[in-house]
């Protein structure tokens, strides 16, 4: 063994399958110098890699699981060591059977084969099988088994035989230094090991389970818990003895009991989601010497377990007789939202984490970090849900990664809808209108860490009053209201006041705000005091970072305001880019400053009670932020909507918020003013206009021409991502359009009303063809919502350009099922020419 | 024949043995627990020879109430009825703890009639006091042989009668040697009499809803005590290369002269 280094560019922490894979993947992109260390042997140091079953279902309702899980499969395919078996899921509920029509669909989207089975049918698949308890199954046949340990030493092999890494077995970490960095921050400089101490310009945290103890010593957060996946080995069977081979029956997961069933050789992998949620420390994880097995091999608790049996024993019935040769309490990492923690950490520069990973998005996230790592963000995917930077403060500690992680183990197999809300962890942050919301019967939804009212029940007259109704179908109509449409409905015709307070609200300040402002921005920002811009924020290859509004409000501040799913991402971005000369100061003002909206064609007179400021479109055009006294409180009133009608956004002192919505609700009384909930903010508003969603529309796969919201001219003043931007620009007509859809006809074959989720559902071409780019994107609905105003289902998504014409005749699936749409257009489907929003 | 088998709970060997701070236990922190090794095969021998001439087995554990789960991967395998001796914690006085077992066995007689065999293990693993299972027996006034790795009853003796004699084999460097014992007998078994089963799952289900009886007994403390337990050294292993390939055939040469094997 060579001699430990006392410098490297780079210094990898964990050789599981995800640091052994970036190792490999840093070589491929040129990287020298690595070295990557384990507290345990090679080629199993005792993680969750050497424990894992292996498998890979790639189906996911994801998109950055579903693809990334592809991507993984192909690269151990690539690698000659995977297995296609085929894998089978079976519904044992009508409920599930529904959910595998939804499977369905997400396997057209992402372009996996997939197909529904009778209980016939997977019999004759899976021959010990009691068919008689199963409705169907949703068959995929290229679900993979991996040799994930070999997979690993195949990576780190490659970058060790060009050179560039050295690898350090049975070499624990002690300490992970960091040393003074501008603005205040952070970087990391060196690991401290038993053998030694490393220089390290970048640090990645690739330790699984132990994650999170390791990045703090650093002083950064990785949240993620230890938990345990309880698996038993039983054994041995004839008939998978006789297949010769380690896996020759399709692998069964069967998803109301939250068990799969893996053959392993002569025997049967039997593993389990549906215990309860059991969470360790990762300090409670005993040494490799101390471990029976591996460290993540824990004593099996086997009344979690018995549960589990009986059931498997239904499916199975020889799964009875065969002995339980080996089973374990095997540890995996959960975080909080249940997807990953890959990006560097907010807290220290240069420290990276690639971390709650599994084995089946091993090699994809490692690709993923590498090349976040190499061009400052990654290009195989937009990584936005797995970004370690969305997490808020109050998400980063024990006690929430904790009970978000026992809320979410049983859901591993279950059945989650898109709206779906978390139970616990609740209230975490409150607006300051809560009491008056609560009094409002407000169904309130969390955004991250802020509770926001999605209806208010106080509203329930506007559905007799418009003629509105529940929807036909419960999975339709859960974490819904018709109250919704009926807030929509009153904000065209009267007034809506919005509680917007989870509005992430940061200002930059300093002799370098402005430049700064402009660098970060495609659009020009710092028109002059009382200005402002809509405007992305690219990466340096020309895709969407964020999109949000900026105000320049004095000589040298500038507010920038986003949403609460990015406050996290671009406090973040902001960070990264700071000047190194200090010439700007940051500051979150998110918990210091609310902000109501008010919208619809009444705004102006309801206002106009309460303030003497010039509120006509001449006084106070689109766009303008302007100082003024509302019923005697300082605000900052914003000219501009999100939801396609006049009015304004309100920003004062935290503490003022509650006098201001009493002013203004007031002042609305006579107006028809009623308060309005997310629902139509985020979707009926935004969807009839169709403005696009960070996180939705905006990825960074897509850049602004093809979002629509290329500018007929680009500043003169650099910014990041501008060279892409132009090229693109440059490059003409662009291959696909961010378009609207109506939906012309959504009664299914059932004969009932169908309401689409923005799920990922595949638009296909009038025939039913999916469709897809050269860059590999799939044309899929980003967001879908009714319209109240066009009375029609509304879809956004992006199709190539030959179908973006308006009346392009196209399919979308839901829940299995073709629906005929038609394309609107890359505008509005309300009010297209804005002179709701711009006057006439 | 009616078989009476005995079994302790111990922490899960295989991994490095912590002890805890005052010096008492074994820190089970990290650790499954299991029976000791020569146990499992005595539950093993019990299972098989009920399968073979009939009858029952039962299995008795001493210790708190969490050596239940012991007793019922016993009676997963096999083992038709279970009884729990309850102590506050893990017995370590040997002496008590035979006494205390010997009013428990003679409790159990005295309901149910005599066991014909009962089978200890060798030594426990955590303590390995090798004493219980000889003291019980001469208490008993029992016949008692340790070491067996081999159980049979002589042809054409009837099983049932519980009268008669039990063959035990005994491994020695020259091969084995043979006992015959007089019925009611004790013997402790050692690792390598068989290869004790697994527990099936139905087998595992089926323990779940067997009844635990528990049997008051107590003794006063014998001469013995435990004053502290204390870690071996670890030892240290060094592997040298003596050459790859050919290369290494004159280091092994002078290694094995130096072995005087050649």
């Amino acid at each position: 063994m060579s001699e430990f280094p006392s410098k490297a560019n780079v210094v990898v922490i964990g050789a599981g399958i995800v640091g052994s894979c970036l190792v490999g993947h840093l070589s491929r992109l040129g990287w020298e110098d690595i070295v990557l260390i384990d507290k345990g042997p090679l080629p199993n140091p005792g993680g969750s890699t050497g424990h894992a079953s292996n498998f890979i279902f790639p189906v996911d309702h994801n998109k950055e699981m579903a693809l990334l899980g592809v991507q993984s499969a192909n690269q151990y395919r690539d690698l000659d060591r995977s297995v296609d078996s085929g894998g089978i899921e079976v519904a044992r509920t009508q409920e599930r059977m529904d959910e595998l029509d939804r499977r369905m669909t997400s396997a057209t989207a992402w372009g996996v084969e997939a197909e529904l089975l009778t209980p016939a049918q997977v019999k004759e698949l899976v021959p010990f099988i009691n068919e008689e308890i199963i409705l169907g199954g949703f068959h995929c046949p290229t679900v993979s088994v991996v040799d994930s340990l070999d997979t690993g030493t195949l990576f780190r092999n490659e970058a060790m035989d060009k050179g560039v890494l050295q690898v350090f077995a049975n070499t624990e970490v002690e300490d992970v230094e960091t040393v003074d960095a501008p603005n205040g921050q952070q970087r990391v400089s060196a690991v401290v090991t038993d053998r030694g101490r490393i220089e390290a310009n970048y640090v990645v945290v690739a330790c699984g389970v132990w994650s999170n103890r390791v990045a703090n010593m650093a002083g950064a957060t990785i949240p993620l818990v230890p938990a345990v996946h309880q698996m038993a080995d039983v054994g041995p069977m004839d008939v998978l003895a006789e297949t010769n081979n380690e896996i020759g029956y399709p692998i069964v997961r069967d998803m109301d009991t939250f068990c799969y069933e893996r053959q392993s050789a002569g025997s049967m992998e039997v593993g389990s989601y549906g215990h309860r949620a059991i969470l360790h420390h990762p300090d409670d994880i005993p040494s490799n010497d101390e471990a029976a097995l591996t460290p993540t091999e824990m004593p099996f608790t086997q009344d979690d377990f018995d549960p589990q049996m009986e059931t498997a024993i239904e499916l199975m019935d020889f799964l009875g007789d065969a002995e339980i040769k080996y089973a374990i309490n095997g540890l995996l990492s959960l975080t909080p939202d249940a997807m990953p923690c890959l990006g560097e950490t907010v807290e220290v520069r240069n420290l990276w984490s690639a971390a709650a990973v599994w084995v089946k998005e091993g090699p994809g996230m490692a690709q993923v970090v590498a090349e976040w790592m190499t061009y400052g963000y990654p290009r195989v995917i937009d990584p936005h849900a797995s970004d370690l930077a969305r997490f808020y403060p109050e998400e980063r500690g024990d006690d929430h990664i904790w009970a978000r992680a026992d809320e979410h183990f049983i859901k591993t197999y279950g059945i989650v809808h898109p709206q779906e809300q978390w139970e616990g962890r609740r209230n975490l942050v409150q607006s300051p209108y809560y009491s008056r919301q609560e009094a409002l019967g407000a169904m309130f939804f969390q955004a991250r860490v802020w509770e926001r009212a999605q209806w208010y029940n106080s509203n329930a007259d506007l559905v007799e009053r418009y003629g509105l109704s529940e929807r036909e179908v419960e999975w339709d109509n859960r974490w819904w209201s018709p109250i919704i449409n009926g807030e929509h409905l009153n904000m065209r015709e009267n007034a809506g006041l919005f509680d917007l307070s989870a509005f992430q609200v940061f200002e930059l300040s300093g002799p370098g705000a402005l430049d700064f402002a402009e660098y970060l921005s495609v659009n020009k920002v710092c028109k002059g005091i009382g200005t402002s811009a809509y405007t992305p924020w690219l990466n340096e290859d020309g895709g969407f970072h964020s999109d949000l509004t900026m105000m320049q409000t004095s000589e040298d501040t500038v507010r920038i305001v986003t949403g609460a799913f990015d406050g996290g991402r671009d406090e973040y971005w902001i960070k990264k880019y700071l000047p190194e000369d200090e010439s700007v100061t940051f500051k979150n003002l998110s918990r210091t400053t609310t902000t109501l909206g008010l919208w619809g064609p009444n705004a102006e007179a309801i206002l106009s009670q309460l303030t003497d400021a010039d509120l006509s479109f001449a006084g106070n055009s689109y766009g303008s932020v302007t100082n003024v006294e509302i019923a005697g409180i300082a605000c900052t009133i914003f000219r501009v909507s999100y939801v396609g009608d006049t009015g304004w956004e309100i920003y004062t002192g935290w503490d003022n918020g509650p006098a201001l919505w009493d002013a203004l609700m007031d002042a609305g009384n006579d107006h028809g003013l009623r308060p309005t909930g997310m629902g139509v903010y985020a979707v009926t508003g935004r969807i009839e206009k169709g403005y696009r969603l960070m996180g939705a529309e905006l990825e960074s796969e897509y850049n602004p021409i093809e979002a629509g919201l290329a500018r007929p001219k680009v500043k003169a003043a650099d910014f990041i991502g501008k060279e892409a931007y132009l090229a693109a620009r440059e490059a003409g007509d662009p291959e696909v359009h961010c378009v609207t859809l109506q939906v012309d006809d959504n009664v299914d074959s059932q004969g009932r009303q169908r309401w689409m989720q923005g799920g990922n559902e595949p638009i296909l071409t009038a025939d039913g063809e999916r469709l897809v780019d050269s860059h590999g994107r799939v044309s899929r609905v980003t967001t879908a919502g009714y319209g109240p105003s066009v009375g029609k289902n509304l879809l956004l998504g992006y199709v190539p350009a030959e179908y973006a014409a308006p009346g392009t005749q196209m399919k979308v699936m839901y829940m299995n099922e073709l629906f005929p749409c038609t394309v609107v257009g890359t505008g509005s489907a309300f009010d297209p020419e804005n002179t709701r929003l711009k006057g006439s | 024949m009616r078989i009476l088998t005995l079994v302790k709970r111990v922490p899960a060997p295989g991994a490095r043995i912590n002890i805890t701070e005052d010096s008492q236990y074994v820190d089970d922190k990290n650790l499954g627990h299991a029976v000791s090794p020569h146990e499992e095969c005595g539950v093993e021998a019990a299972v098989q020879l009920v399968e073979q001439y009939g009858g029952e087995a039962t299995v008795l554990s001493m210790g708190g109430p969490e050596a239940e789960e012991q007793l019922r991967v016993a009676v997963s395998v096999g083992i038709s009825k279970m009884v729990l001796v309850p102590t506050d914690g893990a017995p370590k006085d040997p002496q008590q703890t035979a006494a205390t077992l010997v009013t428990a066995i003679e409790e159990l007689e005295a309901a149910d009639g005599p066991f014909h065999l009962i089978i200890f293990g060798n030594e426990s693993a955590d303590q390995g006091g090798f004493q219980v299972g000889i003291r019980i027996a001469n208490a008993l006034g029992r016949p008692m042989v340790n070491g067996i790795k081999g159980l049979e009853l002589p042809e054409g003796q009837d099983p049932a009668s519980g009268e008669g004699h039990i063959i035990a084999r005994r491994e020695v460097d020259s091969g084995f040697e043979v006992y015959e014992l007089p019925l009611p007998a004790c013997v402790g078994v050692k690792e390598g009499i068989n290869l004790p089963r697994y527990p099936t799952m139905k087998g595992r289900l089926a323990s779940k809803k067997a009844e635990l009886t528990s049997v008051d007994a107590s003794a006063e403390p014998g001469g013995q005590a435990q004053v502290r337990l204390k870690s071996p050294p670890e030892k240290v292993s060094e592997t040298v290369i003596l050459g790859n390939g050919p290369d290494a055939a004159p280091a092994i040469v002078d290694l094995l002269e130096e072995l005087g094997v050649m």
